[in-house]
């Protein structure tokens, strides 16, 4: 069933940055099922399809330079399964044929109907039920085999989509996080609909591209962007509320340092909004309090922000678009104000916001040195317990961010979105490269 | 010998790599010619310039594709004008074409066909990520056997000794040995400012040593601990007759005397009747000091190939200092460290200076003239009255060409 179904497959929104890193690991996945010897005389064919044909040559460009650098990584492999091929002796030769072999099986197109001999489709496309909705219906109403569905979605209810395309159980929800190629985790999310099969089919799939599924209940948003918006929330309130004893970006300043250094995390709350885009955490805003009657999932800075054109996002090489923050060689120089409508260079207030808020714990270690760490556990403990014994505004700012962070964690598993403490925890480490667990017992 | 034959005015560019802080692999660096012109000019310098200098040779493996530069015998006059329209050759042997640079200045020497020869190693190998250099470098092998051979050539060769040789006589005290050679080798670096590893600062070496090989990522036995690092470099030294040095007015204090050599080789088209041993080095090194008319217990150090932990093991076997399936009691005792019985490496070897591939047999050369002469700085060790001798032993590809000099302090 698995190899059968992989055989002919789909990804819309290909081009984007979440499609082109699910294309990239299906495209693996499905080379190394056909350089299987037992699958020498059966044919694969993985369509990558995009709106944008100029996206579409970008994405050939991504995939030749990722392929290079997955082939030099699993070259040992590669050799053993080309050892029958005498013609290719040197590894450069071995990693050229690789790459080679699995562009052939990419078929590059812009129209949707390119899905209708496919038996898997994924969908990567904009943040929108009725676009999605209307893309399903018409790939159901054409397509000449009985394809699955599985969705990228951050924040739309699965139900909701399978019901209103009519899809009898053939959705489920499996999220990845951003870069897909690099982050461990998947979300997956079913109905009580769902296909058995399709379940057990993704599982596989999860497992032979080695990530780490967590399931979510289908609740929008579900367990990632669950914590993140509420935590990206929290953050703006924080700056706000800072903003009355200093200028909006000095806050914007201070509450992003806060939540990366204080708080020891891979970027701060605001760099990554941007590194999310800010359109897109808008669009992901309104899907939830909708879904969810929760009218306090809003931000009006983030709707002043897109109304101001300050969106972020990442360029096709993968390098920061400006948004919130400037960024030069991905680190931030400068914010963004509203009331200038331009960016102030941090240089110019960083030193008397960094002393407003206060030295940092004296047995901090940055993000990089922890989450790879051996002593993560004790270093974490220590640093927090250092933490709690501080009272300057740094520090408040940091327990406070920590405290609330770690409620939206609980609010997660008490609202029944994730069944348990361990799969939030286990979220943020994987799909947010987070160093821990917001649900932990550092500052109690 | 039928003539008097010296070496002097040595000199080692640093050996760039990871492990330096001047090395960053996204940021251009120098090229071959920079490595050339910076080894030959200093020693040139030390003996009294270009004018002084009849003939140069270059030792280099495989510049042709790190960096497709060929033809290296005309970068002499690069190095100095005055090289201009003189003799000048480029040798190749893999990883002993230092040694055989030196050997060729030997022979030239000897013949009388110069007084001075200017000897250079060198080789630029960062140019291409390690999983490419694998390819270049498996060049030292027999290319009918690349397509069967491990993705990393040359550590898979090795790594199958080291299988061999765990299997004949155990795994786990011969692990042990390659983690004090690596210690020992890391150690020797530190103490010397051109060596690759000369800034490392990790505290647990033998721990790190033994990190378990992983045969999914590299070789079924070996970690690449037990390897030789990537490197770029070059290493010079004059090679010169009695009237040579004093044309070139340096004291024979200053110079090591070539008491014996040899160049063997072996079948590159054969695999090694057992790999548990190193036949070609121990023929070398046995005709070398007979040539020099002295045994292994005369040397006061030895500058040996260890570009795997394992060939610095069977290296000590080779020159029958442990019996076959000892060698690793004998590291492990101390007796190859600086203050052992016999000092392997001093200033680190292929795996703590590092391995410049076409450089090392001049690099080796360079160290053993420090040392005789009173020049290693902080890796100084002890020269013993009564065994003043030094070696070098320089191997290309697996046990197939080497290069066994003996050299003693001049008088």
């Amino acid at each position: 069933m698995y190899n059968e179904r992989l055989q002919n497959v789909s990804v819309l929104g290909a081009a984007g940055k979440m499609g082109s890193g699910i294309l990239l690991l299906t495209a693996v996945e499905m080379a190394d099922l056909q350089l299987k010897p037992e699958n020498k005389n059966k044919s694969f064919c993985l369509n990558a399809i995009d709106v944008s044909p100029q996206a579409l040559t970008g994405l050939y460009g991504y995939l030749k330079s990722q392929l290079k650098k997955i082939a030099e990584k699993k070259l040992i492999q590669l050799r053993e399964v080309y050892k029958e091929n005498r013609e290719l002796i040197e590894n450069s030769e071995i990693i050229d044929q690789y790459v080679d072999d699995v562009l052939k099986l990419v078929l590059f197109s812009t129209k949707v109907e390119s899905t209708y001999e496919s038996s898997i489709i994924f969908e990567a496309i904009v943040e929108n039920s009725d676009i999605k909705v209307a893309t399903f219906k018409q790939i159901l109403a054409n397509s000449k085999k009985d394809p699955w569905f599985l969705t990228n979605t951050s924040s739309v209810p699965i139900g909701e989509l399978d019901e209103k395309a009519e899809m009898k159980g053939k959705i489920l929800g499996f999220h990845f996080y951003n870069p897909p190629a690099v982050q461990k985790l998947v979300e997956l999310i079913t109905t009580k609909n769902t296909n058995p099969e399709l379940i057990e089919f993704s599982k596989i799939y999860a497992k032979n591209l080695r990530k780490v599924l967590v399931p979510s209940n289908d609740f929008a948003g579900f367990i990632g962007n669950g914590h993140f918006m509420r935590d990206m929330l929290f953050g703006i309130k924080q700056a706000t509320q800072l903003s009355k004893e200093m200028s909006l970006p000095e806050a914007i300043y201070a509450v992003n340092r806060v939540s990366q250094d204080f708080l020891i995390r891979p970027m701060g709350i605001f760099q990554l909004m941007d590194y999310v885009g800010v359109d897109v955490c808008q669009k992901i805003l309104i899907v939830m309090s909708s879904r969810l009657n929760k009218s306090e999932l809003h931000s009006d800075l983030i709707d002043k922000l897109i109304s101001l054109d300050i969106k972020g996002g990442q360029n096709s090489d993968g390098s920061q678009k400006p948004g919130i923050l400037k960024y030069e060689k991905g680190k931030p120089v400068a914010i963004y104000s509203i009331d200038k409508k331009e960016y102030v260079p941090i240089e110019s207030f960083q030193k008397n916001v960094d002393a407003k808020l206060g030295q940092l714990p004296a047995s901090h270690k940055p993000w990089k040195d922890i989450v790879g760490n051996k002593q993560k556990e004790s270093l974490l403990v220590g640093y927090f317990k250092e933490l709690k014994s501080m009272s300057t505004i740094g520090a408040s700012l940091a327990k406070e961010y920590h405290l609330s962070s770690k409620n939206i964690g609980l609010e997660l598993v008490s609202d029944k979105i994730s069944d348990n403490a361990d799969n939030v925890n286990t979220v943020m480490l994987t799909g947010f490269f987070h160093a821990y667990g917001p649900i932990n017992s550092y500052l109690d | 010998m039928r003539r008097k034959v010296y070496m002097t005015a040595g000199y080692n560019t640093i050996s760039l790599g990871s492990g330096r802080k001047e090395f960053n692999p996204k940021k251009p660096r120098p090229g071959i010619e920079h490595y050339i012109k910076e080894a030959g000019q200093a020693t040139l310098k030390m003996v009294g310039g270009a004018k002084n200098v009849d003939e140069s040779v270059i030792g280099n493996f495989m510049s042709s594709r790190f960096v497709k530069q060929a033809h290296l015998g005309a970068f002499a006059p690069m190095i100095d004008e005055g090289l201009k329209h003189k003799p000048s050759l480029s040798v190749e042997g893999a990883c002993a074409s230092g040694g055989l640079a030196l050997t060729s200045g030997i022979r030239s020497v000897l013949a009388e066909t110069a007084d001075v020869v200017l000897a250079i190693g060198v080789e630029v190998q960062n140019t291409v990520k390690a999983i490419y250099g694998a390819d270049i470098l498996a060049g030292a092998g027999w290319f009918a056997d690349r397509k069967d051979g491990h993705a990393y050539f040359f550590p898979g060769q090795f790594s199958n000794r080291a299988g061999a040789y765990f299997e004949k006589y155990g795994r786990e005290k011969t692990r042990q040995a390659f983690a004090v050679w690596f210690k020992n080798a890391i150690e020797n670096a530190r103490l010397c400012p051109t060596a690759q590893e000369y800034e490392n600062k990790v505290e647990d070496l033998i721990g790190l040593a033994l990190t378990e090989p992983n045969p999914k990522g590299f070789t079924d036995h070996l970690n690449v601990f037990d390897c030789s690092k990537v490197s770029d470099g070059a290493s010079s030294i004059a090679i010169l007759s009695e009237e040579g040095l004093a044309k070139a007015g340096i004291p024979k204090s200053e110079a090591v005397e070539i008491v014996g050599w040899a160049l063997v080789t072996d079948d590159i088209t054969k695999q090694p009747e057992d790999p548990t041993v190193l036949s070609t080095v121990g023929q070398a090194a046995k005709k070398a000091l007979a040539n020099a008319k002295i045994t292994v217990n005369d040397l006061a150090t030895i500058e040996m190939h260890d570009c795997f932990s394992v060939a610095g093991l069977l290296t000590v076997e080779a020159l029958g200092l442990a019996k076959p399936g000892e060698g690793a009691d004998y590291i492990i005792n101390g007796n190859t460290a600086r203050n052992g019985k016999l000092p392997f490496n001093t200033t680190g070897g292929l795996i703590g200076w590092g391995h410049p591939t076409g450089g090392t047999g001049v690099h080796q050369a360079v160290t053993i003239w420090e040392q005789l002469t009173g020049k290693a700085g902080a890796a100084q060790i002890t020269i013993p009255q009564n065994r003043s001798y030094g070696m070098t032993l320089n191997m290309g590809g697996d046990d197939k060409t080497v290069v066994a000099i003996v050299y003693k302090r001049a008088e």
